[in-house]
């Protein structure tokens, strides 16, 4: 039971995913693809705690922390560059 | 224009820690589990990423002194180097030794001469990730 509720939930992300990749191919502006790639990231560590539930291991949590260290610098790079039009500065005023 | 950005720095601030408390994890974790010299050293480099994005380049650069083109050199330099070690035994090109050693502490500890070659690789990673990050994102 406790297995097919996991498959399910997998399958579930993945019309999720499917869903926030139209968004991505289709989205009208800039903010709309980096909300809908943050959405998928997101997806994804979901996706990579449920499988390490259906295969009983630890192996796969480090990938989640590193997935979602990369998610969050990913999401404050696009943020910044949408704010500013620059991503690192050479100094900053004030 | 001032542009507040208080909550950036706040969080900067702590998850800086978090993520090099997780490069340093991954690093010794290395040997029989998923981690290494290479995955460390990424870590490492996205948590000064991570600072240079928050925080301008002059900040960065005075808090941290360090040319990272040094650091890559280093790092090449320390990974030949133990692999050259090998050589003064009558063992091959980049061989590794371990044993076990009864520590003060940590009590029974595996000790392994590929520490030192992955800290090589680290120090490579880091320095070539942050060289490569500053001369991509430095505007004209």
């Amino acid at each position: 039971m406790i297995t097919f509720m996991l498959v399910a939930s997998l399958i579930l992300f993945g019309v999720a995913v499917g869903i926030a990749l139209y968004r991505i191919i289709a989205g009208p502006t800039l903010p709309d693809r980096i909300t809908a790639m943050d959405f998928i990231g997101v997806n994804l560590i979901s996706v990579i705690g449920v499988i390490s539930v259906l295969f009983n291991t630890l192996a796969f949590l480090e990938a989640i922390l590193v997935m979602a260290i990369l998610l969050f610098i990913s999401t404050v790079a696009f943020a910044r560059y949408i704010e500013r039009g620059v991503i690192i500065e050479r100094k900053r005023d004030r | 224009m001032k542009i507040n950005d208080v909550i950036l720095h706040s969080v900067t601030k702590v998850a800086v820690f978090i993520i090099l408390t997780l490069a340093v994890y991954l690093f010794f974790s290395g040997h029989h589990n998923p981690g290494g010299g290479f995955i460390g050293g990424l870590i490492l480099s996205s948590a000064f990423v991570l600072l240079f994005l928050t925080f301008d380049v002059e900040t960065v650069k005075t808090a941290v002194p360090v040319d990272f083109k040094t650091v890559a050199a280093v790092g090449a330099f320390t990974a030949v180097a133990t692999g050259l070690g090998s050589l003064f035994f009558g063992q091959p090109f980049l061989s590794q030794a371990f044993g076990y050693f009864g520590l003060p502490i940590l009590g029974e500890t595996e000790l392994a001469t590929v520490t030192l070659f992955e800290s090589g690789i680290a120090l490579v990673v880091v320095g070539v990730v942050v060289t490569i990050i500053l001369s991509i994102g430095e505007d004209v």
